[in-house]
This record gives structure tokens, sequence and C-alpha cells, in this order.
């Protein structure tokens, strides 16, 4: 799994901006956007007012530290927003108006690019920017596309075809092209991508509003408590003082997810860019943790690019020496891997590149129609091709097929691999399998898949035969052979049917249907603007292995926001025992054994809880915008590690870490 | 605290386990199969019973049809009851001249009734006409415990129910049904049970008795087997005398006692495997189930506990059925609070703080361990809901139950849900605490006092109707204020449950796999039962603490 690179969560150039974002964030139409922190928003200005009125110092120092409690939450999000916006302003500098050269009628004018509008069509030649997101109609071009991708190497993009679609702010290199513009000014993929990048569009995701709503009722359920415990503790003789109160609140409701949950939603979505991969909606990410059926193009994703050779099967009679000096000689002008990959294979025997006279060769390319290539090397026609395409060949020059030899191609075929044909005139030499390499590691990947209760479907255009033995190889718990998209269309439609959520990857324009109809759709950054239109999600880097990535980081998402509600809901056992026996303690003295921690006084009792809270949210940035570590396990065995480290732990945690601020309040004197 | 006491507990728990699956079979078969299984005159009087009311019983009702019959029938129930109590005084069967009921008293009660509460803000045998009796309340101890178990199969049918419709079963039918197959023939075999131990039921006049010292004795007797029978079987509570359970002709002998304690968690431990049949997985109700006997028998072991252990292992026999021994006073207690019941057999009152902070605790988590008849299941299939919201985040997926996304609808219905308690208990008994009309009614100060408040909201809107006594609650605050809690009580969490079925009914369930989280392994009863008590103890606990722990603490220190 590619990491992404190690850039501190806390450099300065992020942190800076962040604190001062902190303050910008007490706004009071900022903290309503989140009632958990509004409730201490409120509660710190109360306690300040009390404070300043009867000149408390002990009110004074329990409503300093809700300030710092809603500073922390704000500077959390703030931080988590840093880099996209850091980001933002990168993409943004290459969006800047642009002179295009619009085509009317065949002639050009010079507008900028903002008053391009959908269908106007536009030239670009060498050393142009593109001015907006389009098509291309006409001619070929290399185009620098570093600005949106990273990836410094050019792509080559035509008309026609699923290479057409260019984006706005990449440049043309060479050649010149027609683009018909496919986006008004503002709506571009680099609009988009700016907007999404900042958070600018972020509004809550289905699932953390669902969240939200939990918390605020929580909210509301220890309102009431505090706020009826004020007549009761009257009755029962005692004052309760409004500081306290508020500060007892503000313990007991979720602040610690409450200021996490938009850090931890905006982190998510910031991983995913990190990895080049642009998530178009929240809810898309979300839906990355449920999915449990992943489609997979064979080529690319499970299987190198390529096919390469990896053995040599003499005929009767022919030495694996001889056979590979044929091929070898047949693939000498063969710029196709997999003619490379015959050279390669053919130099363990010893024969190097030779120096090729071109008086003596003929070199005979590759033809849809002879479906053979080779040379003709001194009056030898040596050829290598599909079986029956040689067979016709050596037949017509009176030749025949030894027996074994096709007993040798159908073996290969059978074992997943594809037969060459080497024939030097008349004569088969003998047959070259070319196999498929599966990637390194996506066996144990798929395994890992397994356990999480996610099945990787293989999509191929292979016969079934060769399918089934690449499945095999690759560990994929399905396959569709001889695929078509229709076919992908319709499995996607069927398994969500059996109730299952389907992620796929695309890029042409014929993907469109069945990315449009995956509950998790990526669309390769090199696809066609439909297929770009069709997904929730766009890689940039045009890597379908990444699906694989966005999965985890959807479970890592969810997974981080479940633990840490459950860490903040664990905290309050705690906190009753610090401050429940400090209210009461002067009307009923037997309180004092609930003073499990034996905290030093009342006051420094309530302080720490309150210090504590505060605190807490500091040391849980981290994991907030990291996410917790993520282990492909099943669910029950992830549920029990959870809510062990974060249930219990949350429940353990805070008894320590009240006392130790307890420690430190005593020790400096302060109480 | 003795070897005997625990094995009451645990053979009790062990009876009840025993019965909830052939209970929770029947009830599958009369509430969910298509034509009722029992043929005869219970099938002809099904059929005459639809078409007097004139339904079609085979049309499906959405939620907002399903909750408005409801709602319709109980409001008519309700309004009925009034009229009866306002106007008594006009109607027949008044032989004594009782008075017409003041609004407040009136509205009490009927509310009580509807509600499946019983709480008495009254003493009958001096304030009720027969025909009030007879006429304006008994009804409702079938019929509130027949909407129960309705609603809850309602709820349980939009969880379970796959064919995406958002349809709930017809209310009509189930009402019928509830009372035909389940709570008339049970309560007739159950009476008989009882007069069998020594209950009497009878029409005749009260008994004239020579005592062995002499003295003229006048025994009350009548219809007790019956009311029995009910207010047990539908978790009414409402005993025919006064001392309720701790009268020896309602609870004639130990094993009369034991059985009265088995019917009351008869039907909602029986309701939870008709569920786990329902969704197709019996394993999903026993893991509800182990989360309730799980509380059960920790909360009632740690109320025998605290009044066995008392003073050193003495024991608190104040308020206690002395005649069945102190495990079987504490078991009650557990067993009637837990169950949203609410007839008693000692006096919560005179519980040991601890040992009374129990059936206070019990009746806060919610009374969704065990519960009410039907209020249980779903009660505790919206904490259900919330469990696996938390459990479903913590293994990364959003989350579903039953294959079913919980999303903001239904965590804006729980939200609702879980809110009811806090707002019905605390508001109320919080105000009372610093008002007049709220102290001048409390025959205790201090702490003590205090608990019987907040028990008499927390009884009242848990709808169980027992009382922790000490406090005369027939003013017009205190009758109006649990009136409200009651109804507020009863609907306001029923609606949302029904609401989140409706829902749930109509979303496409997505197929369990590896990666979803079980809902019917040990894992999820723990979670469960830690949603159920986080829920219910974290937000009462500094109310508790004002009251039994203070107590608690102040007498640990004097003694």
């Amino acid at each position: 799994m590619s990491k992404p690179p190690p850039q501190s969560m806390f450099a300065a150039e992020l942190v800076r901006p962040a604190v001062r974002d902190a303050f910008v964030k007490l706004d009071p139409r900022v903290q309503a956007r989140n009632p958990v922190m509004f409730v201490t928003f409120v509660g710190a200005l109360l306690t300040s007012v009390l404070a300043g009125l009867h000149l408390n110092g002990f009110a004074a120092a329990v409503s300093v530290w809700l300030w710092f409690t809603v500073l922390f939450a704000n500077f959390a999000e703030a931080l988590a927003e840093g880099r996209g916006k850091a980001q933002a302003a990168t993409l943004r500098k290459m969006r800047s108006d642009v002179s295009a050269r619009r085509l009317v009628d065949g002639k050009e004018d010079r507008v900028p690019s903002g008053q391009l509008r959908k269908g106007d069509l536009v030239v670009c030649e060498a050393g142009d920017p593109i001015p907006a997101d389009g098509d291309i109609v006409e001619g070929v071009a290399s185009v620098d596309e570093s600005a949106v991708t990273g990836e410094s190497a050019p792509v080559v993009r035509e008309a026609g075809g699923d290479r057409s679609a260019v984006t706005g702010g990449t440049r043309v290199l060479s050649d010149r092209v027609v683009i018909k513009v496919a986006a008004d000014p503002g709506e571009g993929f680099l609009d988009r991508m700016i907007s999404l990048v900042e958070g600018a569009e972020r509004r809550k995701t289905p699932n953390e509003l669902a969240l939200h709503i939990l918390l605020v009722a929580l909210t509301l359920v220890f309102l009431l408590a505090v706020v009826t415990l004020m007549p009761t503790a009257a009755y029962a003789g005692l004052h309760l003082d409004v500081s306290i109160a508020v500060a007892l609140l503000v313990c007991l409701i979720p602040t610690t997810i409450g200021g996490l949950l938009s850090a931890i939603g905006i982190a998510g979505m910031d991983r995913l860019i990190r990895k080049n991969v642009l998530a178009l909606s929240g809810r898309a990410v979300e839906a990355a943790g449920d999915v449990d059926v992943l489609l997979l193009d064979k080529t690319g994703t499970i299987t190198l690019g390529n096919r390469m050779a990896t053995e040599f099967i003499p005929a009767p009679g022919v030495t694996a020496e001889a056979l590979a000096d044929a091929a070898q000689l047949a693939s000498i002008a063969d710029d196709t891997p997999e003619g490379r990959s015959i050279a390669v294979l053919a130099k363990t025997f010893g024969y190097r590149a030779r120096d090729v006279e071109p008086a003596h060769v003929t070199f005979v390319p590759f033809t849809a129609a002879t479906r053979m290539s080779g040379c003709d090397w001194h009056g030898r026609q040596l050829r290598k091709g599909a079986a029956d395409a040689v067979r016709r060949h050596v037949l017509a020059l009176g030749g025949g097929v030894p027996q074994a030899v096709d007993a040798a191609v159908n073996a290969v075929g059978d074992l997943g691999g594809t037969p060459l044909v080497v024939a030097d005139d008349a004569r088969i030499l003998g047959v070259i399998r070319l196999t498929d390499v599966v990637k390194g590691g996506i066996r144990e990947r798929f395994e890992r898949f397994r356990a999480m209760g996610i099945r990787t479907v293989m999509i191929t255009g292979d016969n079934p035969r060769t399918a089934a033995v690449i499945a095999r190889e690759a560990g994929v718990d399905d396959f569709i052979a001889e695929a078509t998209p229709e076919m992908k269309l319709a499995r996607i439609r069927d398994e969500q049917g059996k109730g299952h959520m389907v992620a796929m990857t695309g890029d042409g324009t014929n993907d469109a249907p069945a990315l449009a109809q995956a509950d998790v759709g990526v669309a390769m950054g090199t696809g066609t603007q439909a297929a770009r239109e069709a997904g929730n999600m766009v890689d940039l880097d045009s890597n379908p292995t990444k699906l694989l990535e966005v999965v985890e980081v959807g479970k890592q998402l969810l997974m981080t926001r479940g633990t840490l509600t459950t860490f903040s809901v664990a905290n309050d056992v705690s906190k009753y025992f610090a401050i429940l026996p400090a209210l009461f303690v002067t009307v009923f003295p037997g309180m004092a054994a609930l003073n499990v921690m034996r905290l030093a006084t009342p006051q420094s009792a309530i302080l720490s809880a309150v210090i504590f809270n505060a605190v807490i949210i500091v040391v849980l940035i981290p994991l907030a915008l990291r996410g917790v570590a993520y282990r492909a396990l099943g669910a029950p065995a992830l549920l029990r590690r959870n809510v062990l480290v974060y249930g219990v732990g949350g429940l353990v945690a805070p008894f320590i870490g009240i006392k130790l601020v307890d420690l430190c309040l005593v020790t400096l004197g302060l109480v | 605290m003795d070897a005997n006491g625990w094995f009451q507990i645990w053979s009790f728990a062990a009876i009840v386990l025993a019965f909830a699956f052939p209970v929770g079979l029947w009830l599958h078969r009369v509430m969910e199969e298509h034509d009722a299984p029992v043929g005869g005159a219970l099938r002809r009087a099904e059929v005459l019973g639809y078409r007097l009311i004139g339904v079609d019983p085979s049309r499906e009702m959405s939620f907002r049809e399903y909750t408005g019959s409801v709602l319709t029938f109980s409001a008519v129930g309700l309004i009925f009851t009034f009229v009866v109590l306002r106007f008594q005084s006009h109607l027949p069967f008044n032989p004594q001249g009782f008075g017409d009921l003041s609004w407040h008293l009136a509205l009490n009660t009927a509310v009580s009734f509807t509600t499946n509460t019983n709480w008495q803000s009254y003493a009958g045998e001096s304030t009720l006409s027969y025909f009030s009796q007879a006429v304006g309340l008994v009804f409702h101890n079938f019929t509130s415990a027949a909407v129960g178990l309705a609603v809850a199969m309602a709820v349980a049918r939009g969880l379970t129910r796959v064919d995406r419709a958002g349809t709930l079963g017809n209310f009509w039918r189930d009402l019928l049904r509830a009372h035909l197959y389940v709570f008339l023939p049970l309560s007739f075999v159950y009476a008989l049970v009882l007069v069998t131990g020594g209950t009497p039921q009878t029409w005749s006049a009260y008994v004239h008795a020579r005592t062995l010292e002499g003295a003229d004795q006048l025994l009350a007797v009548g219809p007790v087997a019956s009311q029995v029978a009910i207010k047990m079987l539908g978790t009414n509570g409402g005993g025919f005398f006064n001392a309720n359970a701790a009268h020896p002709f309602e609870d004639p002998s130990p094993w009369i006692n034991l059985v009265q304690m088995v019917s009351i968690f008869l039907i909602p431990a029986g309701l939870v495997h008709t569920y786990g049949r329902m969704s197709r997985n019996v394993k999903n109700g026993y893991a509800i189930l182990g989360s309730m006997f799980g509380l059960f028998l920790v909360l009632t072991g740690a109320c025998y506990a605290a009044e066995a252990g008392w003073l050193g292992g003495l024991g608190n026999w104040e308020g206690k059925e002395s005649r069945f021994g102190m495990a079987a006073s504490s078991l009650f207690a557990g067993v009637t609070t837990s169950a949203s019941c609410g007839a008693v057999n000692g006096m919560h009152d005179s519980f040991t703080p601890l040992g009374g902070l129990i059936p206070a605790v019990n009746i806060l988590l919610g009374e969704v361990v065990f519960g009410g008849v039907g209020a249980g299941l779903y009660g505790v299939l919206v904490m259900v809901v919330l469990s696996v919201f938390l459990a479903g985040l913590m293994v990364g997926r959003t989350p579903e139950l039953l294959g079913k996304k919980i999303e903001v609808r239904e965590m804006t219905l729980a939200a609702v849900y879980i809110l009811v308690f806090p707002i019905f208990v605390l508001i109320p008994a919080g105000s009372a605490s610093v008002a007049d009309w709220g102290v001048s009614s409390l025959n205790n100060a201090g702490p003590h006092g205090w608990t019987e408040l907040l028990y008499a909201f927390t009884s009242a809107t848990g709808n169980n109707g027992s009382a922790f006594a000490g406090l005369n609650a027939n003013t017009p605050w205190y009758d109006t204020l649990l009136a409200i809690s009651m109804f507020f009580g009863r609907f306001a969490m029923m609606v949302p449950a029904l609401a989140i079925a409706g829902n749930l009914a109509a979303k496409r369930a997505v197929a369990p796999g590896p990666g979803t989280f079980p809902t019917d392994g040990a894992l999820f009863t723990g979670l469960l039962a830690s949603v159920i008590v986080i829920v219910g103890a974290l937000t009462f606990f500094p109310v508790l603490a004002l009251g039994p722990i203070a107590e608690h603490v102040s007498l640990a220190t004097r003694y």
C-alpha cells in the first residue's frame, strides 16, 4: 500500500494559521452550527460574566478552561481544513483567467476564458493553457496534466475514443487541437476540485448528521439533568453555584467527539485527496466503508498491463536453443511489451541482441489480417503469431503441424496463458508461453478484503478458461469472462438487488452507466468526461488498485467517529466520580466515600475534570486527523478490539488523567 | 444473604427462560400467521369481531394509519373512563353514593389505566362506585396490554420485513387477536390456578369471621383471582386489595407468589423470542434476552444483597413479605419494577437506601429490562437501534439493523425516544422539589423525601404504577403532572418507536457478511446492556446521588 508522503500534521505552516482560525471561529454564527460546542461556548460566556460580576477566582479559572475547550475544538477543525486550503490556493493560481482562442465559424477570436460557454470550440497549440474542461474534437496533442494529477510525465490526448477529455488549467505541450468546451465557467473540474479540497461545499454527510443528532440528544439529556439538579440541590439544602453547574454540564456533554467530529470528516476527505482521489461527495466516502463487492478490471488492476513470455516449448526434434534463437529473431523489430519480453527470455539462453544488417533483413510487422509478425532473415521466413494463423501459414508453404505442438498450444491455453507459435519457413519450431503476470501482493490484499467481508469480482475480456486460471492465481472470489460493459451493469444491478454495495472503477464512456449505477464509482482521471461525471470519485493517478485504499479510508472514517463517540461517552463515568462528591460533600459528608480518586479539594476536583475535558481534545487531534489504526479483521473481532481500547479505555483513562491534573494543581499550589 | 435466597432468584430466572420459548412460539403463531391456529369458537369470535367493527383484517396499514388507529382507540378509552369517573354520581350501581371524582383525579385515573400504568391516587374502596370499577376501569387491564402487544408486533414487523412495502400490519386485527388468543384464555386459565392456590373468586358478600381471641372480623372477598390474573399478565399492577400482592388473598402461598412473578415476565420475555423468530434468526432474540437477564440478575441480586446484608447480615425486615422471605420480596421488587407491572408484595419505601435504589433504577433504565407487555419489546428495540449505530460505526460501516441502514430519520426518532424519560421525570420532579405544592405532599424530609418524589414521577413516566409510598399524590398539581408524565411516557415513546419501524419497513435490506456487525452473539448482548445502562443511568446519576445514595452514605456514617 502506498503511504502518503510524510508530511507532518503539526507542521508550523499549518499550525500557525490554524491557531489564528481557532479564534476567528469564535464567531457565534460559526459556533451555532455545532450545538455541542455551542453549549460549551454559551457556558464559557456565562461563567466569564459571573466571574467578572462576583470577582470569583474559581469561576474565572473554570471559564478560562471552558474557553480553551472551545478553542481546542476550533483548532482541530482549522487544522484539518488547513491542508486543503493550502492545496486550494495552489489550484486557484492555475485557474487564473487566460485568454482563449475561440473558433467561431472557422475564425479565431481571443476571449478571456471566463466568457467561454458550454459547446464553444477553442483552439490550443503547443504552449497554450487549456482554458476550460472539454473534449478534443480534432487533432492529437501531448498534455501536461501535472497541475491536476501531480504526475509530471505528459499524457497523450486525442480526438475520439476514451482519451479525448482535457481539463481546464492543464497545458498543451505539442501539436494543435480543437477542443469543445464541456463546462461553463465556475463549474469546471478544477473549480469543483478547489471547492472540494477547501471544504467550501462541505455539507454534513448523512452519517455525520445522524451521529450529530445523537450528540445533540445527549447534550439535551445532560442539559436537563444539570438544570433540574439545581432545584433538587436546593431542596437538599445546597446552593449550587451556576459556574459549577456549567462546569458539570460541559464535562458531561460529549465535547470530545462534538469538538472533533467535523475535523474527522474533513481529515477523511483529505486522506483521500492525498491519495490523489477526489470524492465528489462525502456520502461516497461513507458508502466506500460499506462496500462488500468490488468489481475489478483484470488488466492493470489484478495483472500487470502486459503479458510476458515465460517459457519456450520446443516442437519434437527442435532444441530449446533453436526455438529461442528463432523467437528472438522474429521479435527483433517487435516493440510491443510482449515482443520485448520474448527477447528478454531468449537472453537467458545466451543470445545477445544482434546487430542486424538491414540488407539481409526485411521486417514483417503485425497486421490484423495476418495476425503474425517476424522477419525475413537471410531468406528464411521467421514468423510468430496466433496458433491458427501460423498453422495456415505453414500449411500454405506445404508444411505440417506436429501433434505435440497442438497439444502444447492447448495446454498453454488451459493454464491461462496465451500460446504464440514460432515457424521457420514451413517448419514449426515450437510454442512461446505468454502469461498474465499477477501483481505482487494482490493475493494477500484480496485475502485481507475477504476477512473484512468484501468479495472481489474480476472482469476480463478473456475466455472463461483463461479467466478461471488467473482468477485462481490472483485469489479473486468470482470472475466475469468475455465481459461487455452491459454485463458489468447487469452484474452491479444483480448484486445490489441481493443487498450488496458495489464499487467499481472505469474510464471509458461505455463504463459510464455502470459507474453511475455502482454505489462507489471511481472514474480514472484519464477517463472521458462522461466517465468522470458518472462516477462519484475521480482517481487522478488513474490507478485502479486505489479502489482498495478508498474502501479502507471510508471504513477508517466511520470507525474514528464511532470509537471517539464511545470514548467520549465512557468518560462521563469518571467525571461523575470527580464532580458529584465535590458538589454534595458539604451537605452529605458521607459522599467523600465516592471520591475514589482522592482528589485534593472539591475545587480542584471540579477544575481537574474541566481541564482534563479540554486537554483530551488536543490529545486526540492526531487520532482524529490520522484516523484510528485500521486492521483487516472481521466485524466481531474489530468491535471487540475497539470496545476494549476506546470503551474500557475511555472508562479508565480519565480516572488517571483527572488524578494527574489534580496532582499538578496541588503541586503548583493553585488550589 | 443465604444460598436459599440465591437459589430462589436463579431458579426463578431459569423458569422464565424455559417459558419464554413456548410463549414466544405461541405469540408468533397467533399474531403473525395469516389464519389463526385455533379453530372453533375462538376463530368464529374473531371473524364476528371483524364484522362488528367493520374492518378488513388483511388490509395492511402504513405507519400513519397504524399510529392513528392506536391513538384513536386509546383516546376513546381515555375519554370514556374520564366521563364515567367524573359523573359517577349520576350513573347506576353506586349504592354507597360516592360523589363525582374531581377533574384532576378523574384525569389522573383515566390516563393511568389507559397507559397500562395503573397508578392509583385514590383508595378504591372509598372513592369508586361498582359501575366505575367494573365499566370504567376493568377493561383497560385487557385493552392497554393488548395495545402494547399490538404495537410491539407492529414495530417488530417494521424491523424484520423485507418486502419494502412500509406496512406494519393491521391494528384492529392485532388488537382483537391479542384479546382472543392471548389475554382472555391465559387469564382464564391463570385465574383457575390462583383459585386452586387459595385466592378467592366469588360474587358473594364479605365474610364474617370470629378470631381466636373472639373478636369479630369482616373479611373482604370478591372476584380476586380474575383481577390478579390480568394485573400480572398484562403488567398492569392494580391489585384487588389496597395491599396488593402483600394481601394473603391475592398472594396466598409461596408457590402462587412464584407463579405470579413468572406470569409478570411471561409475555415480555416470550415476545423477545417472537421477535427473534420474526427476524429469521432466533439468536437475535436470545441476544436481547441475554442483556435483559444479565441486567435483571445483577440489579435484583444487588437489591437482595442490600436488603439481606443490612446491618452486617442482620437483614432489613421492615416492609418485607415475611411469609415468603427476604429473597422473595427482593425478587418481587425487581420483577415488578423491571417489567413495568407495579404490583408489590413489599413496601419499597421501607427498603434500605440502596435496596430501594434498585426499583427506581429498574424503571429509569426505560422499562426495557423485560418491560411492560409490548412496551418492553418496542423499547428495547429502540435501544438495539442505538446500539447498532455505535457498533456499526466502530466496525467501519454505516450502521444497519438486520441489513437496514440506520440514518438521520431513525436517529432523530430514537433521540426523541430517549429524551422522554429525562423530560417527564426530571422537570416535574425538580419543580416539585422546590414548590410548596410539591413539598407539602411529602411525609419525609431530606433525601428520603426526594426519593419518594422522584420515584412517583419515575413510576408514572415508566408506566409502572408502583408507589414508593409516603407521598400524598391526590392533589391537583400531582394528579395533573403525573397524568402528563404517564401520558407522554406511553405515547411519546410508542409513536417514535412505530415511526422508526415504519421507516425501516420501507428500506432495502443489505445482505449480511463477515463485515456486518452481528446482532446475535454475546458481544451484542454486552453492548446492548451497556447502552441501556448508559442511556438510563448516566442521566439520572446526579439526582439519584441526592436521593438514595445520599441517604445511604449518611446512614453508613451514622451506623
